[in-house]
């Protein structure tokens, strides 16, 4: 861990409207999105949040529209990972499908303030508030996830394992994830 | 290992004979949709797997429907990019200007989703298709890239609630009140992850055109779908728009449900979703008569003819109030041109109100009736977000066609049966017919 890294605090239901409204999904540009990030509700955002920074909400965070642009915008703007109580769930696949670490913690939601300092270990879940000097821990990836993630998005999962099956892939029976039974995650 | 609905399809598609909640699974796709927000990120990231075309060209679907016909030179670029990338995969169903509509209800009007199917989209309001009794669900773009290559898809198997219906909708009560109440019951989150199973002896009232309209706002709930047992009068619309097989699923008797929630059919009454969650349901009869700048009717939502045919009802022979915008847009190609035939069209513009072509438009803030800071929208959408509709100062309020259709008259929030007596139920109904190639070959399971 390192020497932390600051929190934008944020209610329930934060929804991807807000996050980036529609009117400017006329561009897929990650530097574009994240510059009109959360704008319609926290419209400082843009020009205080600095890399490394960290986003912490309440319940159902992502939730409305399945537009990958939120969080393209997210990450593109420096955020380093997004911790909440709970999040919507096309926001939770598209984070993962995309690499932007996110990590599901009540507690640490709850407790952590706006502007705390906080150091987090997405591989063990590992939270560190440095403001209150509390720590908590997230429940970690479950292990199909985690591959997905290892291999740096789904992209490259699917490109890799196309390439090892062959042409005109199907569902398969023996694919690993069909033999994974209760995935921790919701998804 | 009993199973539900949703579980049944999964199963099916994963090739495997059972599966139980938390499992994760990858599962065979039937179709992959996308539009013009959600496609040209997906074209980037497929370009990205390495593959030379796609899984199926006939199994994917490309619709311009948000910022189309374009808004401006950047929307007509993203369009222009699907175009290409249609052309060279020769994408069997993409829909150019002119044979488009609001793709969650061009695909059921064009037979490509039918009961027991499997489709993902790149677009949330994917859940419409459980109505059909599908398993239906959005994803992002990359998850659409991947399914595009693939043909497969991941998924971790839902736990479900069954809501249980009984009796039947009364008087100006439809099937988006249905959905605002339930909503409101539950909350935005009240179905996180969850499949939402709507049965009982109270869906023979709902017309297909309403169950379209409440699955289509699973998602609001955080549901990861929202599905319909089959019956009859699903076997009748989906012999009336494919001669494909299909492949009808019935939960078992002893599947596992989370909760089972018991609705009373009769008991919804106008429902009007204040700012700015979905589930901050009222009644319509809103003693504060809040007034209104625009209405909107149409989207995937509710811009089916049932939907067209009930607003049209209610301003026949009525005016738009002074001082209200009242924006109509048909979902597709054909609910427009029924909508001429029948003469709606003309009385639409009799009243005050105008009619658009097929566009998502307004309902996200496209285009089509942008509110201004501190103006507010009845609309007959799915979402009432801050800045959903325009500026983050104005505010969206969720009703039926009907409701809305009456706010436009009086010029405030109000209950329609006091603009316009409610007729007989299923008036506003399509008959069904049975395409020419005749009856869908069909099994049950």
């Amino acid at each position: 861990m390192g020497k932390g890294s600051k929190v934008f605090k944020y209610g329930d239901n934060v929804d991807t409207d807000v996050i980036v409204p529609a009117r400017y999904l006329t561009t897929s540009d990650p530097a574009e999105l994240a510059s009109h990030c959360m704008e319609d509700i926290d419209a400082s955002f843009v020009a205080r949040v600095a890399p490394g920074d960290i986003m912490v909400a309440g319940e159902n965070f992502g939730c409305g529209s399945s537009r990958e642009h939120a969080p393209i915008a997210i990450k593109a703007s420096g955020v380093s990972c997004v911790i909440a109580k709970s999040f919507a769930r096309i926001f939770y696949r598209n984070a993962i499908n995309i690499g932007l670490p996110i990590l599901e913690c009540a507690d640490a939601a709850a407790e952590i303030q706006s502007g705390d300092t906080i150091d987090v270990d997405f591989e063990s879940g590992a939270i560190r508030d440095l403001t209150s000097g509390k720590e908590y821990q997230a429940m970690p990836f479950p292990p199909f996830v985690r591959g997905i993630v290892e291999a740096g998005g789904l992209i490259p999962y699917i490109s890799t394992k196309m390439r090892r099956e062959g042409a005109a892939p199907a569902a398969s029976t023996a694919h690993p994830a069909n033999k994974t039974r209760r995935g921790g995650a919701a998804l | 290992m009993p199973m539900t609905m949703t579980q049944k399809i999964l199963a099916e598609h994963a090739g495997l004979a059972s599966v139980e909640a938390g499992q994760l699974i990858e599962a065979r796709v039937d179709l992959v949709l996308g539009n013009d927000i959600t496609a040209p990120v997906a074209i980037r990231e497929f370009e990205k797997i390495g593959v030379a075309t796609v899984f199926d060209r006939r199994k994917i679907a490309l619709v311009p429907d948000h910022f189309a016909p374009n808004k401006d030179i950047k929307s007509a670029e993203q369009c222009k990019t699907m175009r290409e990338f249609a052309k060279k995969h020769d994408i069997e169903h993409y829909f150019e200007i002119g044979r488009m509509g609001i793709e969650h209800a061009l695909l059921p009007e064009r037979g490509l989703v039918l009961p027991g199917e499997l489709i993902v989209g790149a677009d949330s309001h994917t859940c419409t298709y459980g109505a059909a009794g599908a398993f239906s669900t959005g994803v992002g773009s990359t998850d659409m890239a991947a399914a595009m290559a693939s043909g497969t898809a991941w998924f971790k198997v839902p736990k479900a609630i069954r809501f249980n219906l009984r009796g039947a909708l009364k008087g100006w009560a439809t099937g988006k009140d249905l959905i605002l109440h339930i909503i409101g019951a539950i909350g935005v989150d009240g179905a996180l992850y969850r499949s939402m199973e709507f049965v009982g002896p109270g869906l023979a009232s709902l017309t297909m055109d309403e169950r379209f309209t409440v699955a289509n706002m699973a998602i609001e709930a955080g549901a990861k779908n929202g599905i319909f047992a089959v019956d009859a009068r699903t076997r009748a619309w989906a012999a009336s728009v494919s001669s494909r097989p299909y492949r009808v699923y019935e939960a078992d008797p002893d599947a596992e449900y989370e909760r089972t929630i018991d609705i009373d059919l009769s008991s919804i009454m106008p429902t009007v979703t204040f700012p700015h969650l979905p589930s901050n349901a009222r009644s319509a009869a809103d003693p504060a008569k809040t007034p209104i700048d625009q209405v909107v009717i149409g989207s995937c939502t509710n811009g089916r003819i049932e939907d067209i045919r009930a607003a049209a009802h209610v301003l026949r022979g009525k005016t738009v109030a002074g001082g209200v915008r009242c924006i109509v847009i048909p979902a597709t190609q054909n609910v427009y041109r029924q909508a001429l035939r029948e003469g709606l069209i003309d009385e639409f513009i009799e009243a005050g109100a105008v009619v658009s072509t097929p566009t998502c438009g307004p309902c996200l803030g496209g285009y089509m009736g942008i509110l201004a800071k501190g103006e507010r929208a009845v609309a007959t959408t799915n979402r009432n977000f801050v800045g959903r509709m325009g500026h983050p100062g104005s505010e969206v309020y969720l009703a039926s066609p009907a409701t809305a259709a009456a706010c436009a008259v009086a010029g405030y929030i109000v209950d329609p049966s006091e603009i316009s007596e409610a007729p007989r139920r299923g008036t506003f109904e399509s008959p069904a017919k049975a395409t020419a190639t005749g009856a869908s070959q069909e099994h049950s399971k």
